[in-house]
Protein backbone atom coordinates (compact mmCIF):
# COMPACT_ATOMS: atom_id res chain seq x y z
CA UNK A 1 0.00 0.00 0.00
CA UNK A 2 1.57 3.12 -0.98
CA UNK A 3 1.44 6.78 0.79
CA UNK A 4 -1.74 8.10 -1.48
CA UNK A 5 -3.78 5.21 -0.89
CA UNK A 6 -3.06 5.24 3.17
CA UNK A 7 -4.27 9.52 2.78
CA UNK A 8 -7.22 8.15 0.67
CA UNK A 9 -7.78 5.53 3.13
CA UNK A 10 -7.34 7.35 6.57
CA UNK A 11 -10.43 8.53 7.83
CA UNK A 12 -10.51 12.24 8.68
CA UNK A 13 -10.69 13.13 12.61
CA UNK A 14 -12.66 15.75 13.30
CA UNK A 15 -11.79 18.17 15.94
CA UNK A 16 -14.21 19.73 17.81
CA UNK A 17 -14.09 23.30 17.96
CA UNK A 18 -13.83 24.95 21.40
CA UNK A 19 -17.25 26.98 21.20
CA UNK A 20 -18.79 23.10 20.80
CA UNK A 21 -16.77 22.37 23.61
CA UNK A 22 -18.40 24.65 25.92
CA UNK A 23 -21.44 23.81 24.52
CA UNK A 24 -20.95 19.76 25.53
CA UNK A 25 -19.40 20.98 29.18
CA UNK A 26 -22.82 23.20 29.98
CA UNK A 27 -24.79 19.91 28.50
CA UNK A 28 -22.74 17.72 30.78
CA UNK A 29 -23.26 20.00 33.90
CA UNK A 30 -26.87 19.77 33.37
CA UNK A 31 -27.05 16.40 33.72
CA UNK A 32 -25.31 16.19 36.60
CA UNK A 33 -27.37 18.87 38.26
CA UNK A 34 -30.26 16.65 37.15
CA UNK A 35 -29.38 13.86 38.26
CA UNK A 36 -28.27 15.53 41.87
CA UNK A 37 -30.90 18.60 41.95
CA UNK A 38 -33.84 17.87 39.27
CA UNK A 39 -36.04 21.01 40.49
CA UNK A 40 -33.02 23.15 40.32
CA UNK A 41 -32.43 21.90 36.60
CA UNK A 42 -35.80 22.27 35.48
CA UNK A 43 -35.88 25.52 36.43
CA UNK A 44 -32.29 26.53 34.97
CA UNK A 45 -34.01 24.80 31.68
CA UNK A 46 -37.30 27.11 31.83
CA UNK A 47 -35.28 29.98 32.09
CA UNK A 48 -32.98 28.70 29.36
CA UNK A 49 -35.95 28.49 27.01
CA UNK A 50 -37.93 31.65 27.74
CA UNK A 51 -34.22 33.70 27.13
CA UNK A 52 -33.60 31.65 24.02
CA UNK A 53 -37.16 32.45 22.50
CA UNK A 54 -36.14 36.38 23.43
CA UNK A 55 -33.12 36.08 21.78
CA UNK A 56 -34.07 34.08 18.64
CA UNK A 57 -35.61 37.49 17.03
CA UNK A 58 -32.51 39.23 18.16
CA UNK A 59 -30.26 37.03 16.62
CA UNK A 60 -32.09 37.72 12.84
CA UNK A 61 -30.97 41.13 14.03
CA UNK A 62 -27.96 40.72 14.57
CA UNK A 63 -27.00 38.68 11.30
CA UNK A 64 -28.16 42.00 8.89
CA UNK A 65 -26.09 43.74 11.07
CA UNK A 66 -22.96 41.46 10.81
CA UNK A 67 -23.71 41.39 6.91
CA UNK A 68 -24.02 45.17 6.62
CA UNK A 69 -20.20 45.37 8.40
CA UNK A 70 -19.16 42.73 5.86
CA UNK A 71 -20.89 44.54 2.74
CA UNK A 72 -20.12 47.82 4.33
CA UNK A 73 -15.88 47.33 4.37
CA UNK A 74 -13.07 48.05 6.58
CA UNK A 75 -12.18 51.36 4.77
CA UNK A 76 -15.44 52.80 5.65
CA UNK A 77 -15.58 51.46 9.40
CA UNK A 78 -12.17 53.13 9.78
CA UNK A 79 -12.55 56.44 8.57
CA UNK A 80 -15.89 56.15 11.32
CA UNK A 81 -14.50 54.50 14.06
CA UNK A 82 -10.33 53.84 13.25
CA UNK A 83 -7.56 55.51 14.39
CA UNK A 84 -7.99 58.95 12.05
CA UNK A 85 -11.31 59.38 13.29
CA UNK A 86 -10.75 61.71 15.91
CA UNK A 87 -13.03 62.93 18.52
CA UNK A 88 -16.41 61.95 16.06
CA UNK A 89 -15.09 59.02 16.98
CA UNK A 90 -15.50 58.72 20.41
CA UNK A 91 -19.03 60.57 20.01
CA UNK A 92 -19.85 58.16 18.12
CA UNK A 93 -18.92 55.43 20.11
CA UNK A 94 -20.26 57.19 23.09
CA UNK A 95 -23.33 57.53 21.51
CA UNK A 96 -23.91 54.11 20.20
CA UNK A 97 -23.04 52.66 23.86
CA UNK A 98 -26.43 54.06 24.96
CA UNK A 99 -28.63 53.26 21.89
CA UNK A 100 -27.70 50.08 20.99
CA UNK A 101 -29.49 47.61 23.19
CA UNK A 102 -29.24 44.27 23.49
CA UNK A 103 -27.44 41.82 26.10
CA UNK A 104 -23.68 41.36 25.62
CA UNK A 105 -23.57 37.95 24.61
CA UNK A 106 -25.20 39.48 21.36
CA UNK A 107 -23.04 42.63 21.46
CA UNK A 108 -19.67 40.79 21.79
CA UNK A 109 -19.74 38.87 18.03
CA UNK A 110 -20.89 42.59 16.66
CA UNK A 111 -18.32 44.42 18.62
CA UNK A 112 -15.39 41.34 17.25
CA UNK A 113 -16.34 41.82 13.96
CA UNK A 114 -15.91 45.68 14.44
CA UNK A 115 -12.57 45.38 15.86
CA UNK A 116 -11.76 42.95 12.85
CA UNK A 117 -12.09 46.06 10.43
CA UNK A 118 -9.80 48.70 12.59
CA UNK A 119 -12.51 50.10 15.14
CA UNK A 120 -10.40 51.56 18.14
CA UNK A 121 -10.37 49.33 21.19
CA UNK A 122 -10.72 52.69 22.82
CA UNK A 123 -13.92 52.92 20.71
CA UNK A 124 -15.32 49.41 21.99
CA UNK A 125 -14.90 50.08 25.74
CA UNK A 126 -16.84 53.59 25.75
CA UNK A 127 -19.62 51.10 24.00
CA UNK A 128 -19.30 48.50 26.12
CA UNK A 129 -19.51 51.03 29.11
CA UNK A 130 -21.85 53.01 28.12
CA UNK A 131 -24.44 50.47 27.85
CA UNK A 132 -25.17 51.46 31.64
CA UNK A 133 -27.00 54.45 30.38
CA UNK A 134 -30.21 52.94 28.99
CA UNK A 135 -33.22 56.06 28.76
CA UNK A 136 -35.49 53.67 28.91
CA UNK A 137 -34.52 52.82 32.36
CA UNK A 138 -34.26 55.76 33.59
CA UNK A 139 -37.64 55.71 35.66
CA UNK A 140 -36.86 52.69 37.39
CA UNK A 141 -33.47 53.64 38.97
CA UNK A 142 -35.31 57.48 39.17
CA UNK A 143 -38.21 55.36 40.89
CA UNK A 144 -35.53 52.93 43.61
CA UNK A 145 -33.01 55.41 43.85
CA UNK A 146 -34.39 59.19 43.51
CA UNK A 147 -33.95 61.36 40.49
CA UNK A 148 -30.52 63.41 41.75
CA UNK A 149 -28.41 59.71 42.56
CA UNK A 150 -29.60 58.65 38.72
CA UNK A 151 -28.52 61.92 37.59
CA UNK A 152 -24.89 62.04 39.24
CA UNK A 153 -24.22 57.91 38.77
CA UNK A 154 -25.45 58.49 34.82
CA UNK A 155 -22.65 61.82 34.60
CA UNK A 156 -20.31 59.58 35.95
CA UNK A 157 -20.59 56.79 34.03
CA UNK A 158 -20.76 59.13 30.49
CA UNK A 159 -17.42 60.56 31.89
CA UNK A 160 -15.33 57.70 32.88
CA UNK A 161 -16.63 55.64 29.30
CA UNK A 162 -14.17 57.94 28.09
CA UNK A 163 -10.89 57.60 30.87
CA UNK A 164 -11.92 53.75 30.47
CA UNK A 165 -11.84 53.66 26.55
CA UNK A 166 -8.53 55.67 26.71
CA UNK A 167 -7.14 53.47 30.01
CA UNK A 168 -8.08 50.05 28.15
CA UNK A 169 -6.09 51.06 24.83
CA UNK A 170 -3.17 52.19 26.87
CA UNK A 171 -3.04 48.93 28.69
CA UNK A 172 -3.75 46.97 25.63
CA UNK A 173 -0.75 48.79 23.60
CA UNK A 174 1.59 48.06 26.46
CA UNK A 175 0.90 43.97 26.12
CA UNK A 176 1.47 43.75 22.33
CA UNK B 1 -25.88 43.58 -12.98
CA UNK B 2 -27.56 41.28 -10.55
CA UNK B 3 -25.28 38.35 -10.84
CA UNK B 4 -22.38 40.81 -9.67
CA UNK B 5 -24.60 42.27 -6.62
CA UNK B 6 -24.60 38.66 -5.94
CA UNK B 7 -20.94 38.01 -6.64
CA UNK B 8 -20.23 41.21 -4.31
CA UNK B 9 -22.69 39.76 -1.36
CA UNK B 10 -21.49 36.46 -1.39
CA UNK B 11 -18.29 36.45 0.38
CA UNK B 12 -19.68 38.45 3.20
CA UNK B 13 -22.53 36.77 3.64
CA UNK B 14 -20.63 33.10 3.71
CA UNK B 15 -18.41 35.24 6.59
CA UNK B 16 -21.52 36.26 8.29
CA UNK B 17 -22.71 32.51 8.41
CA UNK B 18 -19.17 31.21 9.11
CA UNK B 19 -19.36 34.01 12.61
CA UNK B 20 -22.90 32.87 13.38
CA UNK B 21 -21.70 28.66 13.41
CA UNK B 22 -19.14 30.25 15.88
CA UNK B 23 -21.70 32.48 17.59
CA UNK B 24 -24.59 29.80 18.41
CA UNK B 25 -23.33 26.79 20.63
CA UNK B 26 -21.20 29.63 22.65
CA UNK B 27 -24.39 31.46 22.69
CA UNK B 28 -26.32 28.65 23.93
CA UNK B 29 -23.81 27.67 26.25
CA UNK B 30 -23.59 30.88 27.74
CA UNK B 31 -27.48 30.57 28.38
CA UNK B 32 -27.40 27.35 29.66
CA UNK B 33 -24.27 29.21 31.95
CA UNK B 34 -26.89 32.19 33.22
CA UNK B 35 -29.79 30.28 33.68
CA UNK B 36 -28.24 27.73 36.41
CA UNK B 37 -26.39 30.74 38.43
CA UNK B 38 -29.11 32.76 38.27
CA UNK B 39 -31.45 30.61 40.60
CA UNK B 40 -28.13 29.75 42.93
CA UNK B 41 -27.09 33.34 43.18
CA UNK B 42 -30.84 34.97 43.68
CA UNK B 43 -31.50 33.83 46.83
CA UNK B 44 -28.28 34.41 48.45
CA UNK B 45 -27.36 37.96 47.86
CA UNK B 46 -28.58 39.48 51.16
CA UNK B 47 -26.75 37.10 52.88
CA UNK B 48 -23.61 38.40 52.08
CA UNK B 49 -23.16 41.66 52.92
CA UNK B 50 -22.17 42.31 56.98
CA UNK B 51 -22.54 45.92 57.65
CA UNK B 52 -18.97 46.95 57.05
CA UNK B 53 -18.41 49.06 54.97
CA UNK B 54 -15.23 48.34 52.67
CA UNK B 55 -16.47 44.42 53.13
CA UNK B 56 -19.79 45.52 51.53
CA UNK B 57 -17.98 47.66 48.68
CA UNK B 58 -16.40 45.23 47.68
CA UNK B 59 -18.81 42.09 48.07
CA UNK B 60 -21.28 44.27 46.11
CA UNK B 61 -18.46 44.59 43.33
CA UNK B 62 -18.17 41.09 43.38
CA UNK B 63 -22.07 39.96 43.26
CA UNK B 64 -22.17 42.18 40.42
CA UNK B 65 -19.71 41.02 38.63
CA UNK B 66 -20.34 37.49 38.59
CA UNK B 67 -24.33 37.87 38.34
CA UNK B 68 -25.94 38.40 34.82
CA UNK B 69 -29.23 40.10 33.95
CA UNK B 70 -30.55 43.34 31.80
CA UNK B 71 -29.43 46.83 33.99
CA UNK B 72 -33.42 46.87 35.10
CA UNK B 73 -32.64 43.80 37.40
CA UNK B 74 -29.53 45.19 39.24
CA UNK B 75 -31.90 48.13 39.79
CA UNK B 76 -34.45 45.99 41.67
CA UNK B 77 -31.98 43.98 43.44
CA UNK B 78 -30.14 46.52 43.88
CA UNK B 79 -32.98 48.46 45.54
CA UNK B 80 -34.37 45.90 47.28
CA UNK B 81 -30.59 45.42 49.00
CA UNK B 82 -31.06 49.21 50.15
CA UNK B 83 -34.19 48.06 51.83
CA UNK B 84 -32.38 45.59 54.15
CA UNK B 85 -29.97 48.40 55.16
CA UNK B 86 -27.11 47.30 52.48
CA UNK B 87 -24.59 50.63 52.54
CA UNK B 88 -25.67 52.87 48.96
CA UNK B 89 -21.99 52.20 48.52
CA UNK B 90 -22.00 48.72 48.29
CA UNK B 91 -25.60 49.14 46.29
CA UNK B 92 -23.89 51.27 43.56
CA UNK B 93 -20.86 48.92 42.84
CA UNK B 94 -23.13 46.26 43.05
CA UNK B 95 -25.42 48.10 40.37
CA UNK B 96 -21.94 49.22 37.66
CA UNK B 97 -20.34 46.31 38.00
CA UNK B 98 -23.32 44.09 37.40
CA UNK B 99 -23.89 46.02 33.70
CA UNK B 100 -19.79 46.52 33.52
CA UNK B 101 -18.28 43.48 34.23
CA UNK B 102 -19.58 40.19 33.94
CA UNK B 103 -17.33 36.72 34.38
CA UNK B 104 -20.25 34.42 33.31
CA UNK B 105 -19.42 36.24 29.98
CA UNK B 106 -15.61 36.22 29.81
CA UNK B 107 -15.25 32.99 27.33
CA UNK B 108 -17.84 34.93 24.67
CA UNK B 109 -16.45 37.91 25.00
CA UNK B 110 -12.22 36.78 25.17
CA UNK B 111 -13.62 34.37 22.07
CA UNK B 112 -14.84 37.66 20.22
CA UNK B 113 -12.41 40.19 21.73
CA UNK B 114 -9.52 38.48 23.01
CA UNK B 115 -8.44 37.17 26.01
CA UNK B 116 -6.21 40.46 27.02
CA UNK B 117 -8.99 42.87 25.95
CA UNK B 118 -11.68 40.64 28.04
CA UNK B 119 -9.84 40.46 31.05
CA UNK B 120 -7.97 44.14 31.03
CA UNK B 121 -11.79 45.61 30.55
CA UNK B 122 -13.22 43.07 33.12
CA UNK B 123 -10.47 44.18 35.70
CA UNK B 124 -10.92 47.43 34.97
CA UNK B 125 -14.35 47.85 35.14
CA UNK B 126 -14.37 46.35 38.77
CA UNK B 127 -11.92 48.92 40.01
CA UNK B 128 -14.08 51.87 38.09
CA UNK B 129 -17.42 50.59 39.73
CA UNK B 130 -15.97 50.74 43.01
CA UNK B 131 -14.43 54.00 42.49
CA UNK B 132 -17.62 55.19 40.99
CA UNK B 133 -19.33 53.95 43.91
CA UNK B 134 -17.28 55.55 45.93
CA UNK B 135 -17.69 59.46 43.83
CA UNK B 136 -21.40 59.08 43.49
CA UNK B 137 -22.29 58.56 47.43
CA UNK B 138 -19.64 61.55 47.83
CA UNK B 139 -21.06 63.42 45.63
CA UNK B 140 -24.31 63.18 47.04
CA UNK B 141 -24.07 63.84 50.29
CA UNK B 142 -22.44 66.93 49.44
CA UNK B 143 -25.34 67.75 47.45
CA UNK B 144 -27.05 67.14 50.82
Amino acid sequence: MNNAEVQTTTPVKKRISNPYKFLLVMLGIYALVGFGKPDLAVVALQGFADMLLRVLPILGVVFVFLFGINIFGPERIKKLLGKESGWKGWLIAAAAGIFISGPPYLLYPMLGELRKQGVRDAFLGVILYNRNVKIPFVPVMVYYFGATYTLVLSTYILLFAFLNGKILELLLARQR
Amino acid sequence: MKSQWYASAGTPLLKTINLFKTVLPILFGMLLLINLLNPLLATHYADWFNGHYLHDTLIGALAGSISFGIPITSYIVGGELVGKGVSLLAVTAFIMAWTTVGVAMLPLEAAFLGKKFALIRNLLNFLFAIILAALTVFTLGLCQ
